[in-house]
C-alpha cells in the first residue's frame, strides 16, 4: 500500500485513538510526515508476510516530553542520521524501517525517515498501543536486544548504546534526551527479518489507518462515529472494541511522577450506565478502568476516552471537567498477553495489586455473541464453564 | 463630571453605552451594523449623547470591542505582506511555517518565509547563536517587498533575548516604522499556533490601525477627545499604543465583554453566564470575575492559534430559531431566522415558527407585536427541547456538580425562565441587553505570564513570585495603576519527562487603568 498525505489524517485519527490518553499528540508528526511525503514522495507499507528473512529491519521513534517537541519542532534530519550511525555500526545497509509504537505520535516518525531515505515501512510495530518505555516491547520479551541503540539531535549529534539489558537502555537514553533538549530521535532493536516477522505485532498501522477512515467516513455520512471506530475493530488481530461506560468528567487529578503524568478521572455514568461511576487510573496511559469499584478493563487492553459527538480521542492532558466521553475498550492482540509479557506491563508492574483480566473474561456475553479472532477462542470456553 | 463610552461591535448590533463615573449607565442604544462599521459605531454615539445630554468633550475614556480584525482575516481583506521569520534552525526545520494553512493564504504567504539559525531550549540555553547575518540579508531582500515582519523563536517565552535582537536588525534595515510582531507577546509554548498567531497579527497590523484611526476620526467628529482603548478577547483592555503592536488579540472579543459585563451587572464573581442571542446560545464560565479560558486551540480563518479565547460552549438556540416538526420528531434550531424574526417570527406578524413565538404561545413571556396560538401540546414539547439543550450546556461547563448562581444576558435572555436545572438562582440584571457594551466599558487592563520555570534551583514561593513579577510589568506596560494591580488567576502544570521539576505556571493580573492624562494623547494616530 502507497501511503500518501490523505492516509497520514486517517493515521493521526486512528493512532490517537490507539495511544490510548497518552502517546502525544500525532498532530506535529502528521505534518513533518506529510511534509516529507511532499518533498520525497509516498512512502510503501508493506505487510509482515511481505518481509524477506535476510531483510535489515530498524525501528524508529521519538523518545522524550511531548511538550518541548510541541516548541521545538524537529530538524527532520534526526532520525535519518540515526540511521545511517546504525548502518555503519552494523556494515548493514537498512532494507526497511517500522514503528516501535503505532499510538500516539510515534506512529508518524517512520514514515518521515522512510520518505527522506526511498525506503518501505512494516505494517506492524513493538506494542499495538503507547507504551511510556523502551523495555515495553514485543521485541524485548521476545529476546531481542534493545542495542545496539543510538540516539540523534538536531545538530547531528549522535549517542551509541551497548547494554547489557534493556532497562538500561530506556534508563541511559532517557537521561542523554535531556541533555538533548528535552526529547530525541531513536534507533534501536535492530533487527533481521525473519526477526521482525516473529517478534512485531502484526498490522498495527494498517489498524490506525483503519480506525482513523472510520471516523472520517462517520463525519462525512453523520452516522455515530464511536459505533464506527468499534466496528472498525471487528476482524482485526486485536478483536471487537466495547463501549464500556458513557458518561461525564467530573473529577481529574494529575501530577508528574518520575516523570510521567499520573493520575485519575472520575466519570459520571449517563444514559445507560445512570447511577454509575467509572474511575480510570493513568500513568501517561489509560492502565485500570473500575465500574463502581469493580475492574472492567485493565492494561494491557487498550482504553480510550473518546469524544461522542467527533469520535476523536480525548488525550489525558486535555480532559476537563464536564466533558462527555465514552470510555471504549480493545483487547490487546494475544501476543501480547504472555506471561513474560504481562511481567513488563501487567498491573502489577505500574503498581496496582490486580490480575490482568482480559476484556473478553470481563464481557463474556457481549464477546460470545461478537466473536473473537482464532487465537482468543480459549478465552470464551474459559468464561462459560465459569459460568457453569 | 466625566463619562466614559463602551462600544460592542457584534455581527448583527453596534452596542454602545454611556456610563458617569460610577459606572452608572446614562445612556444606551444598539444599532444594525453598517457596512462602513465607522457610521454605525457615529450614529449611536451620537445618539447616547443626545440622549444624555452629555457633551462628547466630558466623556474622559472610550472602550472599544470590535469584530473588524476577525473579518479582515475570514474575508482576507486588507492584508500585510508579511515576511516571516522563525528562529530555530538546525531544530524546527521539519515542519515549515504555514502548516496546516488553508491554500490561499499559504500561496500568498510563503514566498517570504524563513528559518534561520537560534531560538532557545526548554531550559533558556541557546540552541543555536542567533544568525545576524542572515536576518539582515533577508531584511535587505524584503525591503519595500512586504509590509510587516513576524518573528518566532523557538521558546521565545522563556527567553525573549533572540526575538528583540531579530526585531532590531530588522528596524535597523527597514526603518523603526514597520510594524515588527514578536511571537513571546501572542502565546505561550506551542511554536506553531504561536508562530500562526504572530503571522496573523503582522497581516493585520496596517488594517487595524486603520480601523483605529477612523474610529478615532469618528468620535472627534462629534467632539469627543477620549483616551481609547480596545477591548481583548481575555476580558481586558489595551491601549491604543499596544493593540496597534497586537491588534490580533482583539478578535472574539464579544462573547468576553458580554460575561465580563455580567459579572459588573450582578456583582458576582463566580458564576455562570448564559448569553442568549438571535441565533445561538453561549454559555460560559465567571471564575474570579473573568471568563474561563479554553483549553483548545482556536481556528481564525481556517488557521490554527494558541489564543486566549474563553471557554464557550454554544447551542443553535436563540429568540429565531425555527421550529419544525417532522416524522424525527420536534427540532428547535440550530437554522435560525436570525435578526429578519422582526418580520418573519409569528409574534412579529410573520409565518415562521420560532422558539420565540414558542414562549410566548406558553404565556412564558410578553415579545412582539402579535398573538400567538399554537397547539399547547406541541409548544410545551418545544420548549421542553430546548430547556433540555439549555440544562446540558450549563451542566457541561460547570466545574463542579454543586448548583451555581446563573447571569441570563443578551437580548434573547427574556426567553429563559427563572429556575433552570444545576443553578443555584437566577439573575437578570438591568441592562442585560447591553452586557457587552458594558463590558468593554468597565473592563481592566491585564498583564500575564505562561512559561516553563525549573523549580530545583530556586523554592516554589521564589518562582511564583518572579512569575507574578513578570506578569505585573506587562499590566504596568499595558496600561494599568500599579497599585490597583490584582491577581486573577495562577496554574501550575507539571510536566511530564523534563527534569528539574519542570512546571509551566501561568499567571494573570488585572488593574484599573491609569489615570489618563488629558488630552496629550488626541489625534496622536490621526496624524500618521
Amino acid at each position: 500500500m502507497r501511503i500518501t498525505e490523505e492516509d497520514l489524517e486517517a493515521l493521526s485519527i486512528g493512532a490517537a485513538i490507539l495511544g490510548t490518553g497518552g502517546g502525544g499528540d500525532p498532530l506535529i508528526g502528521k505534518w513533518m510526515a506529510q511534509q516529507a511525503i511532499r518533498e520525497h514522495g509516498p512512502v510503501e507499507l508493506i505487510s509482515l508476510d511481505e518481509v524477506e528473512n535476510h531483510d535489515v529491519v530498524f525501528p524508529v521513534a521519538m523518545m522524550g516530553a511531548p511538550t518541548v517537541f510541541l516548541e521545538k519542532v524537529p530538524a527532520g534530519e534526526e532520525g535519518y542520521v540515526a540511521v545511517r550511525r546504525m548502518e555503519r555500526h552494523l556494515g548493514k545497509s537498512v532494507t526497511a524501517l517500522c514503528p516501535i509504537e503505532c499510538g500516539g505520535m510515534n506512529s508518524m516518525i517512520p514514515f518521515v525517515v522512510a520518505a527522506r531515505m526511498g525506503l518501505p515501512v512494516v505494517d506492524g510495530d513493538g506494542m499495538g498501543r503507547a507504551f511510556p518505555e523502551l523495555q515495553m516491547e514485543t521485541f524485548h520479551i521476545l529476546g531481542v536486544s534493545g542495542t545496539p541503540a543510538c540516539i540523534a539531535d538536531e545538530w547531528g549529534n549522535v549517542v551509541l548504546f551497548e547494554t547489557v539489558d534493556n532497562f538500561r537502555l530506556e534508563s541511559f537514553a532517557r537521561a542523554c534526551t535531556v541533555k538533548m533538549g528535552g526529547y530525541s530521535h531513536l534507533v534501536d532493536y535492530p533487527m533481521t527479518g525473519e526477526q521482525v516477522k516473529n517478534t512485531a505485532v502484526r498490522g498495527t498501522v494498517t489498524m490506525g489507518i483503519q480506525l482513523g477512515r472510520a471516523v472520517q467516513a462517520a463525519h462525512r455520512n453523520h452516522s455515530n462515529p464511536v459505533e464506527a471506530v468499534l466496528a472498525a475493530t471487528r476482524d482485526t488481530i486485536y478483536g471487537h472494541g466495547i463501549a464500556l461506560f458513557r458518561g461525564k468528567v467530573v473529577d481529574i487529578s494529575r501530577r508528574t511522577s518520575d516523570g510521567f503524568a499520573v493520575g485519575q478521572a472520575h466519570l459520571q455514568g449517563f444514559e445507560e450506565d445512570a447511577g454509575k461511576a467509572m474511575v480510570i487510573d493513568f500513568q501517561n496511559e489509560n492502565l485500570i478502568a473500575k465500574v463502581d469499584g469493580q475492574v472492567v478493563a485493565s492494561v494491557p487492553d487498550l482504553i480510550t476516552l473518546l469524544d461522542p459527538d467527533t469520535g476523536h480521542a480525548i488525550t489525558n492532558e486535555r480532559l476537563r471537567y464536564g466533558q462527555r466521553v465514552v470510555a471504549i475498550g480493545i483487547p490487546t492482540p494475544e501476543m501480547m498477553r504472555s506471561e513474560a509479557a504481562l511481567t513488563v506491563w501487567g498491573p502489577k508492574h505500574f503498581g496496582y495489586d490486580i490480575p490482568f483480566v482480559p476484556l473478553e473474561q470481563a464481557y463474556p456475553a457481549f464477546y460470545q455473541q461478537a466473536g473473537v479472532p482464532n487465537e482468543k477462542e480459549k478465552y470464551l470456553v474459559q468464561s462459560s464453564d465459569a459460568s457453569r | 463630571m466625566t463619562y466614559r463610552l463602551g462600544i460592542d461591535v457584534g455581527g448583527t448590533n453596534t452596542d454602545v453605552v454611556l456610563l458617569d463615573k460610577e459606572n452608572r449607565v446614562i445612556a444606551k442604544t444598539k444599532t444594525a451594523v453598517t457596512s462602513d462599521i465607522v457610521t454605525g459605531i457615529r450614529a449611536g454615539v451620537g445618539r447616547v449623547l443626545e440622549q444624555s445630554g452629555v457633551d462628547g468633550a466630558q466623556i474622559s475614556h472610550a472602550m472599544l470591542g470590535t469584530t473588524q480584525v476577525t473579518n479582515a482575516i475570514i474575508e482576507r481583506r486588507e492584508l500585510n505582506d508579511v515576511a516571516i521569520v522563525r528562529l530555530g534552525a538546525p531544530a524546527t526545520r521539519a515542519v515549515k511555517p504555514l502548516a496546516g494553512w488553508p491554500d490561499d493564504l499559504r500561496a500568498r504567504y510563503a514566498e517570504y518565509s524563513w528559518i534561520v539559525g537560534g531560538g532557545h531550549e526548554f531550559d533558556g540555553r541557546e540552541i543555536a547563536s542567533l544568525d545576524e547575518a542572515e536576518i539582515r540579508s533577508i531584511a535587505e531582500s524584503v525591503k519595500g517587498k512586504v509590509q510587516a515582519v513576524a518573528i518566532t523563536g523557538v521558546f521565545s517565552p522563556v527567553n525573549t533575548d533572540h526575538e528583540e535582537r531579530a526585531a532590531g536588525i530588522f528596524r535597523e534595515v527597514l526603518g523603526e516604522e514597520i510594524p515588527i510582531s514578536l511571537s513571546y507577546q501572542l502565546g505561550s509554548v506551542g511554536l506553531l499556533e504561536r508562530e500562526n498567531a504572530t503571522v496573523l497579527n503582522a497581516a493585520v497590523s496596517s488594517v487595524a490601525k486603520r480601523a483605529t484611526m477612523s474610529f478615532q476620526q469618528a468620535l472627534a467628529d462629534l467632539g469627543v477627545h477620549a483616551a481609547l482603548y480596545l477591548a481583548q478577547n481575555d476580558g481586558t483592555l489595551m491601549s491604543v499604543e499596544y493593540a496597534l503592536l497586537y491588534p490580533i488579540l482583539t478578535i472574539a472579543c464579544g462573547p468576553t465583554n458580554s460575561m465580563r459585563g455580567a459579572a459588573y451587572l450582578t456583582g458576582l464573581k463566580n458564576a455562570i453566564v448564559v448569553d442568549v442571542g438571535g441565533t445561538s446560545t453561549d454559555v460560559g464560565v465567571l471564575v474570579n470575575g473573568f471568563p474561563r479560558e479554553s483549553f483548545v486551540a482556536v481556528d481564525v480563518g481556517g488557521v490554527r492559534t494558541n489564543f486566549r479565547m474563553p471557554d464557550l460552549y454554544s447551542i443553535g438556540l436563540g429568540g429565531g430559531s425555527r421550529v419544525t416538526e417532522s416524522e424525527v420528531g420536534i427540532e428547535v434550531g440550530p437554522k435560525s431566522v436570525g435578526y429578519r424574526i422582526v418580520e418573519e417570527g409569528r409574534a412579529f406578524g410573520g409565518d415562521t415558527t420560532t422558539f420565540t413565538d414558542i414562549v410566548v404561545a406558553l404565556g412564558k413571556a410578553t415579545v412582539g407585536t402579535h398573538a400567538v396560538q399554537l397547539p399547547t401540546d406541541f409548544a410545551q414539547r418545544a420548549y421542553d427541547i430546548a430547556m433540555a439543550k439549555t440544562a446540558e450546556a450549563i451542566d457541561r461547563m460547570k466545574t463542579s456538580a454543586e448548583p451555581v448562581p446563573l447571569i441570563l444576558v443578551g437580548g434573547g435572555s427574556v426567553l429563559l425562565p427563572s429556575e433552570l436545572e444545576g443553578a443555584s438562582e437566577v439573575h437578570r440584571p438591568e441592562n442585560f441587553d447591553v452586557a457587552n457594551a458594558i463590558g468593554a466599558a468597565i473592563a481592566q487592563v491585564s498583564g500575564r505570564v505562561d512559561r516553563i520555570f525549573a523549580m530545583d534551583q530556586k523554592s516554589r514561593e521564589e518562582v511564583l513570585e518572579e512569575a507574578k513579577s513578570i506578569a505585573i510589568a506587562e499590566a504596568i506596560r499595558a496600561g494599568a495603576e500599579a497599585s490597583t494591580i490584582e491577581i486573577v488567576e495562577i496554574e501550575e502544570i507539571p510536566i511530564a519527562y523534563l527534569p528539574g521539576n519542570a512546571v509551566r505556571i501561568k499567571v494573570t493580573v488585572a488593574g484599573t487603568l491609569a489615570t489618563y492624562n488629558f488630552g496629550s494623547k488626541v489625534g496622536a494616530y490621526a496624524n500618521h
